[in-house]
């Protein structure tokens, strides 16, 4: 049985987390958007005053706003993570393009891979609307003074590790997402609207490959299973620290950039994930999980956040390989960015 | 840096015949026709258009938020500029 969603909770769709769900609240979203454009702002004077009218109004502020240092501060940081995490992202996967199993199968993984550098590039665009230039925000990454998610420091070992990204990553980055495409900063939730519609497919498609798998023979179905044990807890982890040692929330929360806690919506993929494990008849590696009918939600063993500030801090297994992977393209590609320029000013000069 | 070569543009796209363009992004590009292969790959991955327009930022010229009030105000006391302003006598057709 699927849990029951919470009474404050303002994507009950998300639960089923199938696709009309998934749309429906993405769909929702963006008619609240439209309808809160239509709305009145509240007379208010001065600066900071109509930033905040337009806050609690649910309206959106637009790159040429006033706003307050630290809300343009915040985002930043949070866009330039996220889209970062989107262009790293892609290594994991991109490690068995050549190898997929069949063509169809290989064809699917290039387009999600190539939709993960499109993700990456609509964030690098909203971020860039608040000042900040994408070639600081990739010197930033390349030296390590801005971060991406912890998650795609850990290796992709077999094929079965395609689906269970697909489902579980892709799975907790669309819980995390969902809400995003009510964020308070336009280009930013207008970003996630559009990333959210297309990466329902990519949660799809991991889905598809586990059930293949675990429907298959016995030595896939190990396959899928081993996946899923390795995955689960990095996926839960994926929701960041404990509420209680999370550090920007509460400020997030009233601005409008954060709807939900990291607590709240690691259980709200719990919940989810319980059913659709069932469906894969696949196991989730947690001896502890189990339906508690007081709290309409099933308790669940935490992730080991020791691990989870390792790992952000550079001690997973693949952090240097991902950032060295991540140096070295960027140089090898220097020649057509240079390339590219040199036409583009021979041609203005011509003109 | 070879990469500040690159101007930014703002992207375009007329979803169907009978719409117009609408904005939906931005993107880096060294010259007009990379932009408009860039936009096609980066924003038309599910035919999501038939027609694009890729313009420099640079040549956008927009008005200022702060000035909003004293931009568009004069246009509110202009209620006579909207049909519903003119009483019609009861009885009159085709008006």
């Amino acid at each position: 049985m699927l849990a029951k969603p919470s009474e404050s909770c303002n994507t009950v769709e998300v639960y089923g987390n199938d696709i009309p769900g998934l749309l429906g609240e993405v769909e929702a979203a963006e008619t609240a958007l439209r309808e809160a454009a239509a709305r009145d702002t509240e007379a208010a004077h001065g600066e900071a005053a109509y930033f905040d009218a337009v806050i609690k109004a649910d309206q959106k502020i637009e790159p040429r706003d006033w706003m307050p240092d630290s809300y343009r501060k915040t985002l930043i940081r949070q866009i330039a993570q996220h889209a970062h995490s989107e262009i790293i992202g892609m290594q994991p996967e991109g490690n068995w393009i050549s190898r997929a199993p069949t063509l169809k199968r290989k064809a699917i993984l290039l387009a999600k891979v190539q939709d993960e550098a499109g993700h990456g590039l609509y964030l690098y665009a909203a971020a860039e609307t608040l000042g900040v230039s994408r070639d600081e925000l990739v010197e930033l990454l390349l030296a390590g003074r801005q971060k991406y998610s912890s998650i795609f420091n850990y290796p992709t070992l077999t094929w079965a590790d395609v689906g269970a990204i697909g489902w579980l990553v892709d799975g907790a980055a669309i819980v995390n997402q969902v809400p995003l495409c009510r964020c308070s900063y336009g280009p930013y939730a207008r970003a996630m609207i559009r990333i959210c519609k297309e990466e329902s497919f990519h949660q799809r498609q991991g889905f598809e490959i586990l059930h293949t798998l675990s429907h298959g023979t016995e030595a896939q179905r190990a396959m899928a299973q081993g996946a899923v044990d390795r995955w689960w807890y990095p996926s839960l982890a994926m929701f960041g620290p404990p509420d209680a040692d999370s550090t920007h929330s509460a400020q997030s929360m009233a601005w409008k950039i954060k709807r939900f806690s990291n607590d709240e919506l690691r259980q709200r993929f719990v919940d989810m994930c319980v059913q659709q494990a069932g469906v894969l008849g696949l196991t989730l590696p947690d001896p502890d999980l189990r339906w508690n009918e007081e709290r309409q939600a099933y308790d669940y063993t935490q992730p080991d956040y020791d691990e989870l500030m390792r790992v952000i801090k550079g001690d997973g297994p693949c952090n240097r390989q991902r950032m060295a992977h991540r140096r070295r393209s960027h140089d090898e590609g220097a020649w057509v960015r240079e390339a590219a320029a040199a036409y583009a000013k021979k041609r203005a000069a011509d003109a | 840096m070879p990469d500040n070569d690159w101007p930014l543009w703002e992207v375009f796209v007329r979803p169907r015949r009978g719409l117009s363009h609408g904005h939906v992004g931005s993107l880096h590009a060294p010259d007009a026709t990379m932009a408009l292969r860039n936009a096609r790959d980066l924003y038309t991955r599910r035919q999501e258009g038939v027609s694009i327009w890729v313009v420099p930022a640079a040549e956008i010229t927009a008005s200022s938020p702060d000035e909003k009030d004293a931009f568009f105000d004069p246009a509110a006391d202009k209620v006579y500029r909207h049909p519903t302003f003119y009483d019609v006598p009861e009885g009159t057709q085709h008006l």
